[in-house]
């Protein structure tokens, strides 16, 4: 199938402005013609298939299309995907290896870190700036980090545990 | 603003490439700088903040969520003009003004007259705000900020922003703004008027923390009614007073 957003014209049937922007994503820069108000998380998702990156609220609020900008996280249903041109995204499908998991990915399935899983993908970027910058938190400095990421399911306990499963394995490494 | 289809501009700057605009600094003559592209996380993370202005170094670490922080700014918090906005009532309450420029050069604008109402400022159509200003301090600055939320990243069920300067134990100036708690953000002078040229007691704050209450104009909503927000403004406001006033009571 071919990709939406990369076969788009320079101009739209109905003239509509598009613009040409070069992200480089998860390592590997991608290019894509898109419309002005395009989102980031939609380029993402529909542009680049990397639907890992979830849109749940839209409205900045539930944190699930959380994503690395430069290497820290943001909400990318809350930024435009021109916005991006010439910087680095990491999604979740950047977090494992070739052949393995992540450790982060292996703490939120050893600690039972998810039930319906939807938020998880924008919790395990948030995990990854925290523990990018602070390997060993507290279980307060979780919280506070994860707090902008809500989830419906798990009463966060086991997310928490996830997430200093993560840093002790990263740790050991 | 965009996504609730409260505005359909045809044309959007954005800002966030323009160089030397995300410093936040000390002017020669104690006034505090914040420009365009300085972050609240910076804000958070600041020690010019945690050394110079107790009001704004309380505010920073509330706003919005951890992630929201990292690129939301605090002139772009004030531009937006929210009522729910956490910093145009710290910066009301501080006194604080705006420099917008434009193509005729730049203009100072005091944040009570920038807010002009629910997300309407000021600015003319060929203006952005280049920096926010709290001027220094008449003696020590000290004041807090605190918010009612349901749950972090909500919206303000009521917030209250205190800011006052003492020469020795007598208020040089005072600010109160309250957040959340009206069609825009509210400034209580009368309940600050009350506490310049005074000394902090059990008293004072009793009076002007009720001041503050009948200045704000809540209204019922999922959040809590009308009467419960107006007790958290009263509250709130007795609360970082008599903080103050223990803490200057320790210090003695």
């Amino acid at each position: 199938m071919s990709n939406l957003y990369e076969v788009l014209p320079a101009e739209t049937e109905e003239g509509v402005p598009v613009r040409k922007v070069t992200i480089r994503v998860n390592g590997e820069n991608r290019s894509a013609v898109v419309e002005h108000r395009l989102l980031l998380a939609h380029l993402l998702r529909q542009g680049f298939q990397l639907t890992g990156t979830h849109t749940g609220c839209d409205t900045t609020n539930c944190g699930a299309c959380t994503v690395l900008f430069d290497g820290k996280p943001v909400k990318s249903c809350t930024m435009f995907a021109v916005q991006a041109d010439g910087h680095d995204v990491m999604t979740v499908e950047g977090l494992a290896g070739p052949s393995q998991l992540h450790a982060i990915q292996e703490g939120f399935k050893e600690e039972h870190g998810l039930q319906c899983g939807f938020c998880t993908p924008g919790m395990m970027m948030t995990t990854k700036a925290l523990l990018d910058e602070n390997p060993n938190p507290t279980e307060d400095e979780i919280r506070w980090a994860l707090s902008g990421n809500l989830c419906r399911c798990t009463g966060y306990q086991n997310i928490v545990k996830a997430v200093m499963w993560a840093a002790a394995k990263l740790q050991d490494q | 603003m965009i996504k609730l289809r409260f505005a359909s501009p045809e044309m959007l700057v954005d800002i966030n490439e323009l160089p030397g605009l995300d410093y936040h600094r000390l002017g020669d003559d104690g006034s505090i700088h914040i420009a365009a592209l300085c972050r609240h996380a910076d804000l958070e993370r600041s020690s010019l903040l945690a050394s110079h202005q107790p009001t704004m170094a309380a505010a920073a670490p509330l706003v919005a969520d951890p992630i929201v922080r990292i690129r939301g700014t605090l002139v772009g918090s004030l531009c937006h003009a929210d009522p729910q906005g956490d910093w145009a009532s710290v910066m009301a309450s501080l006194d604080g003004s705006v420099v917008a420029q434009g193509p005729k050069g730049q203009r100072t604008i005091s944040v009570k007259d920038f807010v002009r109402g629910p997300f309407q400022n000021a600015l003319a159509v060929d203006e952005i705000v280049v920096e926010a200003v709290v001027p220094a301090p008449q003696g020590i600055a000290s004041g807090g900020y605190l918010k009612l939320e349901r749950r972090v990243g909500d919206f303000a069920t009521a917030g209250v922003a205190v800011s006052i300067d003492r020469e020795g134990s007598k208020v040089t100036r005072a600010g109160i703004a309250l957040t959340g708690v009206g069609g825009s953000t509210i400034s209580a002078d009368e309940a600050a008027q009350l506490l310049v040229g005074v000394e902090l007691s059990a008293e004072v704050i009793g009076e002007v923390s009720e001041l503050a209450a009948q200045a704000a104009q809540p209204r019922t909503d999922h959040r809590g009614s009308a009467s419960f927000k107006r007790q958290v403004v009263r509250v709130f406001t007795s609360r970082i007073l008599t903080r103050l006033l223990v803490s200057e009571e320790e210090a003695a």
